[in-house]
């Protein structure tokens, strides 16, 4: 082997490796993008908390916002839980849907949940699971965004804002049917 | 007060780190002793002043003092006493506080040992010592300064992470920081050698002794962190390959391959561009742990939180790895020396292998443990490797290494004959194969635990093999078999504290092999009074019982473990609430046994204590594990042990 | 009512209840699932919750309802990678806790052998450099007086051992 300049090849094959490392600042570990966006939004036929039956199918036409959470999800769940009710109050007549999937939890913290913030729209249990994984949901809060074709257009993790639900619904909202 | 005060300390150690290191380098090249002299009075100081931080961070602790923001994060007025103290180095700013109070304890003991013994080498390393200190004390002020005020002080804290309320978290941290800084002394002994020029073999057998103790330490370290997972995060196992366990074996494992290239070293003069290559490859695994732990780019059930402090640690990373591989290709030649063997049978050819083998085995856990981040920068696509690879890819290297640990130690140097091999090795490798034999006929199906074991006693064949003559040879000269005994492994305890130590690690190995091989697990739910069955045992569900604690609220169940008719015990497995956790912690209960462990998760449960979910396992061979850590100590001491000369 | 009658009756009522009871047992067990099988998929599935542990081994709830997921599609009859692809479709390649061996995954599977194939060839080119070096200077051995000779054949025994 050559002396002279193969040598400083050893500190140089150590750069690679350093912009790589580089680069992990710019990623979360946590976040794993859902490869549900832009398919069609799984069926689900629930009973509410009220013993109302709600499913998707039914709901065709409408913009559906679909809305995972716990009784135990604190804080997000109890910051984005009056937005949410906001939202529904303002939009309802725009032909948009809130449905709130409750997730892993027990039927009377679940229900002191809804009690405390007064939602009005239907929210159901989730007692297997199966709607969950049917969404990919890996924590909680998520909400999903979904057209009035039925498709998922945006998935959002962590708490709602007002900006956030604003912005998604007056976009599909005004979509053309 | 505390945290000015503290904050103060930290700044003036910082200055005073940087200081002895620009003096001691400046004493080095000038020849001027009175600066190396005033060096070593800053390194004292440094160690007297982080002290001092620990010494106000704890009493912070202990008095509740919450306007420390520090204390107030990890601990509330329910932490029990002892969780207080060991609090410190729960979160990420105490971490580096107890890194730096270790390294500059280390340093002090460098300055003892060695300012008079190794003049030329002793101011450098000093330097890059005291120039890591620095480091650490820099990020102890800038990006984690632990000694922030919190204001308005809150009433009360917000507590440990609960997964840390216990027994393993106040030794696994220690142990295991102990090995990563013990390591920094024979890296900074490199450095000096390449400075210097004096790259001979005296900087790697001085410094031998630190790799072995930093070595065990951070083996100690893992254990305990392999029983830490399996004793509280009720998966009942106890290695995961999660990044940051990742990030500590690797260390280890290129840190073995240095304990035995040095041999070669000593004994042949060879490989010293290879052992230099190796710290500096050991050192730099460190701080990619540290890294990867506090940096968060990798996701894992360690990490710490996300922030600046990532971007520190990277760029001292690359500090070190640019500047120490520079400085080695520097002084390259003097680092190659003409490699001679007579055959390629032979101990020097083992040892290669060895090395190839565990650097193998580091390679393949590294490029999992960044795969996925290659693979979100190449093309954007996030994917998981996790325990299915790491074990398909390494188990063939283990049990190579399994091989070469018989063979290692009882080939001959340079040249084995035909006649020489045949002496020490045909009868052991007879017996692996009788054992494979045996074993076969008793039920064991798998062909990879059958060669695991047929491996395991070929080596401890070896091994005895190796000690029965050795004893007999000194029983002619009139000894009995104890005083033959004993004055073999006292008068050669480098060699019978590495077999002691080899014998640990086959343990370990059957620990390992006969867990994963043999354990098994059920999952169900009971009404009170109901039994499940399992290997053998029947589980029967008694009762729950709601207790309030200090920091918490705990549902424990009652379940009668019986063997055929007899009771044997009542474990008591429970599930805790935390206030400030969003799921409740699992509290597993176990009766440990040499060969098999009785492991009973609590799941869910009815309120009423009518019913309750539990997941049993019966896990054989773990608690080997345990006792290999035992054995390991053992042999470490003895091969630490100053050697006699023989007579 | 006369015995014999009171026996067919009986006789009638019993089968009937047992048939009963056989088919609304049956309803409710479906295709008996192996636990094993179960325990195979999910030991492969990353669990989303807790980092870097299987669904098999995850003592979380997620896992929990995950491990019910499979349990189901498994009796209604999916095969175990007709199971994986679902989760695969609802959570992307993420979830497999090792990436399939395709396309640039078999990168991760394939580079380690290749390393370590690469070393053992270096370390096989060098180990028959030394080994040829030395028929070489064997003349030149300098010599070495009868003590120094008699110590070095008793350490290289010692050393042998």
């Amino acid at each position: 082997m050559s002396a002279g300049r193969v040598r400083w090849a050893i500190p140089l094959a150590v750069v690679p490796l350093l912009f790589l490392l580089a680069y992990g600042f710019r990623t979360d570990p946590r976040e794993i993008p859902s490869p549900l966006v832009g398919k069609p939004a799984a069926p689900f036929t629930l009973t509410t908390f009220d013993g109302e039956p709600i499913s998707l199918e039914s709901l065709r036409g409408k913009v559906v916002v679909l809305n995972f959470w716990a009784s135990w999800c604190y804080p997000a769940c109890y910051e984005e839980a009056p937005v949410l009710e906001r939202g529904w109050r303002e939009y309802r007549d725009r032909s948009v849907m809130l449905v709130g999937i409750n997730i892993q939890d027990k039927e009377e913290p679940a229900r002191k949940f809804l009690q405390q913030f007064g939602h009005t729209f239907p929210n159901a249990p989730d007692p297997q699971g199966r709607v969950s994984v049917d969404y990919g949901v890996y924590g909680v809060p998520e909400t999903f965004f979904i057209d009035r074709a039925g498709r998922v257009r945006a998935k959002h993790v962590g708490a709602v804002t007002e900006q956030i639900f604003r912005a998604q619904v007056e976009r599909l909202a005004t979509e053309p049917g | 007060m505390i945290p000015e005060v503290g904050f103060a300390a930290t700044a003036v150690a910082l200055g005073l780190a940087v200081y002895g290191g620009a003096a001691a380098v400046a004493g080095a090249r000038s020849g001027r002793p009175a600066l190396v002299q005033s060096a070593q009075h800053a390194a004292l100081g440094v160690w007297i002043l982080i002290t001092a931080c620990m010494g106000l961070m704890i009493y912070a602790f202990l008095t509740f003092d919450f306007s420390v923001r520090y204390v107030a994060s990890n601990t509330n007025l329910g932490t029990p006493f002892y969780y207080r103290i060991t609090a410190l180095w729960g979160a990420l700013e105490g971490s580096i506080i107890l890194w730096a109070w270790m390294l500059a304890l280390y340093t002090l003991i460098v300055v003892v040992q060695y300012r008079r013994r190794q003049p030329e080498f002793y101011p450098w390393v000093l330097a890059v010592l005291l120039g890591i200190a620095a480091f650490f004390l820099l990020v102890m002020t800038i990006p984690a300064p632990p000694f922030e005020r919190l204001s308005p002080v809150p009433p009360d804290g917000r507590g440990l992470n609960p997964l840390l309320e216990d027994s393993g978290m106040i030794t696994h941290p220690v142990a295991l920081y102990l090995g990563f800084t013990g390591f920094t002394v024979p890296f900074a002994f490199a450095m000096a050698a390449l400075a210097t020029g004096r790259t001979g073999d005296e900087w790697i057998v001085i410094t031998r002794r630190w790799t072995l103790i930093a070595w065990y330490f951070l083996s100690l370290g893992l254990l305990i962190g392999g029983w830490w997972s399996y004793h509280v995060l009720g998966w009942g196992g106890y290695w995961a390959w999660d990044p940051v366990e990742n990030a500590a074996f690797m260390p280890w494992l290129t840190g073995t391959a240095l304990l035995h290239s040095v041999m070669i070293q000593e004994r042949r003069r060879m490989l010293k561009l290879w052992n230099v290559t190796l710290i500096i490859l050991t050192f730099g695994l460190t701080l990619f742990g540290t890294f990867l732990t506090r940096s968060g780019i990798i996701g894992s059930v360690h990490s710490f939180t996300q922030g600046s402090i990532g971007a520190f640690f990277l760029g001292f990373l690359a500090l070190v790895l640019l500047g120490a591989f520079s400085l080695l290709a520097w002084r390259m030649d003097r680092l190659r020396a003409q490699g001679d063997l007579d055959s390629i049978l032979s101990r020097e050819s083992a040892f290669l292998l060895n090395n190839l083998f565990l650097l193998a085995a580091t390679f393949t856990v590294f490029f999992g443990t960044i795969f996925p981040l290659l693979s979100e920068a190449l093309r954007g696509v996030k994917v998981s490797v996790g325990a299915p690879f790491f074990n398909l890819v390494n188990i063939p290297v283990f049990l190579t290494l399994l091989f070469l640990m018989g063979v290692g130690p009882l080939i001959a140097w340079r040249r084995a004959s035909a006649e020489h091999l045949r002496r020490n090795f045909l009868r052991p490798v007879l017996a692996g194969i009788a054992a494979a034999a045996v074993f076969r006929l008793l039920g064991v199906g798998s062909t990879l635990v059958l060669l695991c074991l047929a491996l395991v006693v070929f080596v401890t064949g070896t091994i005895a093999l190796d000690f029965v003559r050795a004893a007999r040879a000194r029983r002619r000269t009139g000894d009995g078999w104890t005083t033959a005994t004993l004055g073999l492994l006292l008068r050669q305890n480098r060699r019978y504290g590495g077999f002691t130590v080899h014998l640990g690690v086959l343990v370990v190995a059957l620990g390992v092999a006969g867990s994963q091989a043999w354990s098994v697990q059920t999952e169900t739910t009971l009404r009170k009074g109901e039994s499940v069955e399992l290997a053998g045992y029947r589980v029967r569900f008694d009762g729950l019982e709601a207790s309030e604690e200090s920091n918490h609220f705990k549902v424990t169940g009652a379940f009668t473990v019986s063997n055929g008719r007899d009771p044997l015990t009542v474990l008591y497995p429970a599930r805790k609430f935390y206030p400030r956790e969003q799921t409740p912690i699992a509290y597993v209960d176990y009766r440990l046994g040499l060969l098999e462990d009785i492991y009973l998760v609590l799941g869910d449960f009815a309120r009423d204590g009518s019913q309750a979910t539990l997941k049993l396992q019966v896990n054989r061979m773990v608690s080997w594990l345990w006792i290999g850590g035992v054995i390991l100590t053992l042999g470490t001491a003895l091969a630490v042990l100053p050697e006699r000369r023989p007579a | 009512m006369t015995p014999p009658r009171a026996r067919l009756l009986l006789a009638s009522l019993l089968a009937v209840a047992s048939l009963l009871t056989l088919v609304a047992g049956g309803a409710g067990a479906a295709a008996p699932v192996n636990e094993d099988a179960v325990r195979e998929i999910a030991a492969q599935l990353r669990c989303v919750v807790c980092q870097n542990l299987s669904v098999a081994d995850s003592p979380s709830e997620t896992a929990n309802q995950m491990r019910g997921i499979i349990r189901e599609r498994l009796a209604a009859g999916d095969t175990p990678e007709q199971v994986m692809a679902y989760f695969v479709e609802k959570y992307g390649l993420w979830i497999l806790l090792s990436p399939p061996k395709q396309g640039f995954n078999l990168l991760v599977w394939v580079v380690p052998f290749a390393g370590l194939g690469l070393g053992l060839a270096v370390v096989a080119v060098l180990l028959r450099r030394w080994s040829r070096r030395t028929a070489v200077p064997a003349a030149e051995a300098p010599a070495v007086d009868e003590a120094m000779r008699q110590r070095i054949r008793r350490e290289m025994a010692e050393l042998d051992r």
